[in-house]
């Protein structure tokens, strides 16, 4: 049953990201990458990593696509890409090095630990199946609890403050500045002719506006 | 966190045998229920829409007018299906099976009925069987509800972008920024819930609360009202109902839709509004908590009181539409954003610093005041900056357009 599932999950795993490489369409290959991560949420559920596939369908399809997809609408790119053009030119060589290094690597990867055994779990205590007191079996969600907010509770504060600075900054940079560093918008200029000299002073254009009207 | 019950569940079931036939029982069963429940729950609406409103209502089709939506289904069913030429015809198609599907599959972590009195699990004996009454109480559990609300969004999304018109994707876009934002909020509000029950299960959650209080009460009623509100507005329903806003829009993001694939649409909005209603008693009252009255009938009791408190949120939402005038979309991403969040994230915290103070023994009446008063200052700082802001915006205007 278990190989039969991921057969299945794998085949949309791939088809999913052939489908992203090859959509013409931004919006196509976007629902090609929702296909992918849903495949990977089912191999998530193979090795009973449930809270991992939930949280992988809700971020992920459920935000981050759900964002590239809003941006794609918006910015109205959603036609289709004329691909026999290069943009940045040697980008296609590198892309298919990079790709052939990192499979290279996967390989050897492979090649070195021997799949059938399991990995060395140095200790019992952080084995995956593990057991509590009353012995039940102890939940993915407790076990990711433990490592992230016990052992790695400083890197996870570390990222949560980077995501911090990333939002404020992003916000500082779409934030419109005023002050004298900005120009004056195009409408202003139409609206006042002739008092282009004055646009460096933020205060007199308004006034000089106010008095035209 | 698993229990027994289901360990065992999973490892005995067996694909050939009789348990796949039940479970395809149990999933019929549930899908009929929902369907028939969405159309009294249209019938339901337009009744009490119409009472509030001093009018009539459907009454021709059947008693009361009961049979309508029925009428109204037929109707959709034999009218023309059309797809604009501007279309992309293959996602014009899928968008409304998206919307439609996610809708379904949310119900099957509601537990319905069962026993969870006096230690019960909530497990009835159905022909010698042991069953939860509920289609599937995953590991996951309620984390199964955000992951397929959040995909409802594309079915909402798609059918905007796709229908290559634009009111139908300004519908969707406005559909798509509200959606994600509030699901924001009704994430934090279910994780006080998660706190207290302390698994992510349906069915622990009911559990908890029936061997303690409602969560309603337990967690202070302020996650439950962010919920209320956040879930209203994930719902598109008004007065969040921007999306279709049809005085603005035309439709929304199902203007171009007709016939059968509208009427998919119809049924996942109306679906969603079920199930809504159904997660808010599982996770703040009790689920079919109540009292066992007569034992001869004693597996009928909690899906009676499950129905009656499902219905009483459905009442609640339609007096929602009666009653609520549509918000403007400044003042709902105000609301949901610099409100709803902060005020849940404070709550959470608040609820978790009371149980870490449990465990040490502080003084419980300490935290309380000095949780709730450091949160009055954090939200008098909130509004006081977003005051600032919006001064300095409206005076830089001044300046830039005279």
């Amino acid at each position: 049953m278990q190989e039969f599932v991921f057969l299945v999950a794998a085949i949309i795993v791939l088809a999913g990201s052939v489908g992203v490489l090859l959509a013409k369409n931004p919006v196509h290959a976007a629902l090609f990458l929702i296909q992918t991560l849903f495949g990977v949420a089912v191999l998530f559920l193979i090795v009973e990593a449930h809270f991992l596939a939930a949280i992988q369908v809700i971020v992920y399809a459920g935000a981050i696509v759900i964002l590239f997809l809003f941006v794609i609408m918006l910015l109205g790119v959603d036609k289709s890409e004329d691909l026999s053009v290069d943009p940045i030119v040697g980008q296609r060589p590198l892309a298919f090095l990079s790709g052939g290094a990192i499979l290279g690597l996967l390989l050897a990867l492979l090649n070195t630990v021997d799949p059938i055994e399991p990995l060395p779990s140095a200790d019992p205590a952080r084995a995956l199946d593990r057991t509590d007191a009353s012995g039940q079996r102890v939940a993915d969600v407790n076990q990711l609890a433990e490592t992230i907010f016990g052992e790695h509770v400083l890197a996870f504060e570390i990222t949560g403050l980077l995501l911090t600075v990333a939002v404020v900054g992003a916000v500082v940079m779409a934030r419109k500045i005023s002050g004298d560093l900005q120009p004056v918008p195009e409408s202003a200029l139409a609206a006042s002719v002739g008092l282009e000299e004055t646009s460096d002073d933020d205060a007199e254009p308004a006034d000089a506006g106010e008095g035209d009207a | 966190m698993m229990t027994i019950a289901q360990q065992a569940y999973l490892e005995d079931f067996d694909w050939t045998s009789l348990d796949l036939l039940f479970l395809v029982v149990k999933v019929v069963l549930i899908f009929t229920m929902l369907l028939v429940s969405v159309m009294l729950m249209v019938w339901f609406e337009r009744k009490v829409v119409s009472d509030m409103q001093n009018r009539i209502g459907p009454d021709v089709a059947g008693p009361w007018g009961i049979l309508q939506t029925l009428a109204d289904g037929i109707k959709l069913f034999f009218k023309e299906d059309l797809t604009p030429d501007n279309s992309d015809r293959f996602v014009f198609k899928l968008a409304p099976y998206l919307s439609l599907i996610p809708a379904f599959l949310m119900f099957s972590i509601v537990p319905i009925g069962g026993n969870f009195q006096d230690g019960g699990d909530g497990s009835v004996e159905i022909f010698g069987r042991t069953t939860f009454l509920q289609l599937v109480d995953p590991p996951m559990g309620i984390l199964v509800f955000l992951a397929m609300s959040g995909l409802g969004i594309y079915g909402v999304m798609l059918a905007g972008w796709s229908s290559g018109s634009k009111y139908p994707l300004l519908g969707s876009v406005r559909a798509t920024a509200q959606m994600v934002s509030y699901e924001a909020a009704l994430g934090l509000s279910l994780a006080a819930v998660l706190l207290e029950s302390g698994s992510l299960s349906t069915n622990q959650i009911v559990q908890e609360q029936v061997d303690g209080y409602w969560n309603v009460l337990s967690l202070g009623i302020i996650p439950f009202i962010i919920f209320l509100i956040a879930g209203t507005a994930e719902l598109n329903r008004p007065p969040f109902d921007l999306v279709e806003a049809e005085q603005e829009l035309v439709g929304g993001f199902h203007t171009e839709y007709s016939s059968l694939r509208f009427s998919l649409f119809f049924l996942a909005e109306f679906m969603n509004v079920v199930t809504m209603a159904a997660i808010i008693v599982t996770l703040f009252f009790g689920g079919p908590d109540g009292p066992i009255l007569w034992d001869t009938i004693s597996w009928f009791w909690p899906i009676l009181w499950f129905f009656l408190k499902v219905v009483v949120f459905l009442f609640t939402f339609v007096w929602f539409r009666a009653t609520l005038p549509r918000l403007r979309y400044d003042q709902l991403m105000d609301l949901g954003w610099k409100i709803l969040i902060p005020a849940a994230l404070f709550w959470f915290l608040l609820l978790a610093g009371i149980r870490v103070g449990r465990d040490a023994d502080w003084n419980p009446a300490a935290i309380l005041i000095i949780g709730i008063s450091v949160m009055t200052l954090l939200f008098a700082a909130l509004f006081r900056a977003v005051r600032m802001a919006q001064e300095a915006r409206a005076e830089s205007d001044l300046v830039e357009y005279g």
